[in-house]
């Protein structure tokens, strides 16, 4: 037995969000992987619980009609990976989200989730940050879609009012449109691990492939929330594609990034890590875009 | 105050309907309510599998899984795996034959998300089966057996030996 003290199921995204605003200290319940495990140690134990996660209609990828993909905020990790317009457009994303857990964790576990949480460690952050991703949130009279680094405020805050849900997450076409992306998860061991520092590299490449057009980095647990590493990127624009310059790119990180000691690793080791990571997916989204180093 | 609701499920092709306190995990209420104690209660916060079901084909840890979602779901557990006089399944009887079971205590976890893997219809190569395999801890084999026993079994039903 859970230790809740009361558990509201909302029936619809409107029911939700007037169970939100009727239970203001109750806390909201996707797929409960990370949420149920915090209730059983004791951290968030008797409290009442908005569960949402009977919400199909939050569950799905589709294109837009102006060609942004658009996710349901509860769909789980597995149907990300295996969905065919992820596979197609941002493959970098369902590789991304299926290094989280194990693979019940990935059943169970959503993308909406995963950003609600506000860790700087979600598999899934890093990679949304790197196609600028916007985050749609569902309130009482209207909706609001915004960039994902306005979303994550600080390390377990974001941005939703009382009265909202987070709903879908879109991204824009003229993010992924030419663009292909690497992610690398560093961690302890392969399965059932918490990020230790990750880096999600997208680029895109001019026509003879020799030139970088354009190329997003970001990272996970490098900060007290996801982030983008602009020095680098700024250095990299406009710059030939070579070996010498990917080494310096992933030198530039230094300057953006923040990590910290924490037991899981020391400062020194994440920066290191990071510019190693840096350097090692830059390589494999130079190759996924047909351009060579 | 105590907070039932009415859950309407299958269990291993079953029809039931049972009021469940709400605070139940799906562990909670295969084991006390429908006797199905080859899910078993082990880190009880979804990391060593032990607990494995299958809701509507896919792999879940139970104990994270509220009883209440189970609702209008189809739920299968290593009970539903015996034939009609007890027989073993081949994918059970490659757990012995292979010495994949010591303790037995994340078999029936493990043998789930084997059957999850088998019913797919496809080959996976051994570091595909390992990744599908992750989420089971085993203190007892070492893993190499439960791979060969899920290998062999798979091999099998492709035909392939």
């Amino acid at each position: 037995m859970y230790d809740i003290k009361a558990l509201y199921e909302a029936e619809s995204v409107e029911d939700a969000i007037k169970l939100r605003l009727e239970h203001p200290d109750a806390q909201i319940l996707a797929g409960g992987s990370d949420v149920l495990v915090q209730i059983r140690e004791g951290k968030r134990a008797g409290k009442e619980l908005i569960s949402i996660y009977m919400l199909d209609e939050l569950r799905g990828v589709s294109l837009d009609s102006d060609g942004a993909i658009r996710i349901g905020s509860l769909t789980s990790f597995s149907h990300i990976t295996k969905n065919e317009i992820i596979k197609k457009y941002i493959n970098v994303l369902g590789e991304a989200v299926d290094m989280v857990g194990s693979p019940q964790i990935r059943n169970i576990g959503t993308i909406g989730g995963n950003t609600c949480n506000g860790v700087t460690s979600a598999d899934s952050a890093s990679t949304l940050y790197a196609f600028d991703a916007l985050i749609e949130l569902t309130g009482s009279n209207k909706k609001r879609v915004i960039p994902i680094p306005d979303f994550y405020i600080w390390a377990g805050k974001v941005d939703i009012k009382p009265d909202e849900i987070q709903t879908a997450i879109i991204i824009p076409k003229e993010k992924y449109e030419g663009y292909h992306g690497h992610y690398i998860k560093y961690a302890m061991r392969n399965a059932l691990d918490i990020t230790t520092t990750g880096c999600s590299v997208n680029v895109k490449l001019s026509e003879d492939k020799k030139t970088f057009i354009d190329v997003r980095i970001a990272y996970g647990v490098a900060g007290p929330v996801p982030m983008r590493a602009k020095t680098a990127e700024n250095f990299i624009k406009g710059k030939e594609v070579s070996e010498e310059v990917a080494l310096q790119f992933s030198k530039e990180v230094l300057d953006d990034i923040k990590p910290r000691d924490s037991w899981r690793a020391s400062k020194a080791l994440r920066q290191h890590i990071a510019c190693e990571l840096a350097y090692r997916a830059l390589k494999e989204a130079v190759k996924l875009s047909g351009g060579e180093m | 105050m105590a907070q039932y609701k009415l859950v309407r499920c299958t269990i291993n092709g079953k029809e039931v309907e049972q009021m469940v306190d709400v605070r139940a995990s799906l562990t909670d209420m295969l084991r006390n309510d429908y006797r199905m104690t080859s899910v078993k209660k082990g880190c009880e916060v979804g990391e060593c599998g032990a607990c494995n079901v299958l809701i509507d084909g896919e792999c879940f840890n139970s104990c994270i899984y509220l009883a209440v979602w189970a609702d209008g779901k189809h739920i299968r557990t290593l009970e539903g795996l015996m034939g009609e006089n007890g027989e073993l399944s081949d994918i059970q009887q490659a757990f012995i034959d292979e010495t994949a079971v010591q303790c037995g205590f994340c078999t029936p976890g493990v043998i789930m998300s084997a059957v999850e893997i088998l019913e797919s219809g496809r080959d996976y190569t051994d570091d595909e089966l390992r990744k599908l395999l992750s989420g089971h801890l085993c203190r007892c084999t070492g893993y190499e057996n439960i791979l060969k026993a899920v290998r062999k079994t798979l091999d099998k039903r492709l035909g392939k030996i």
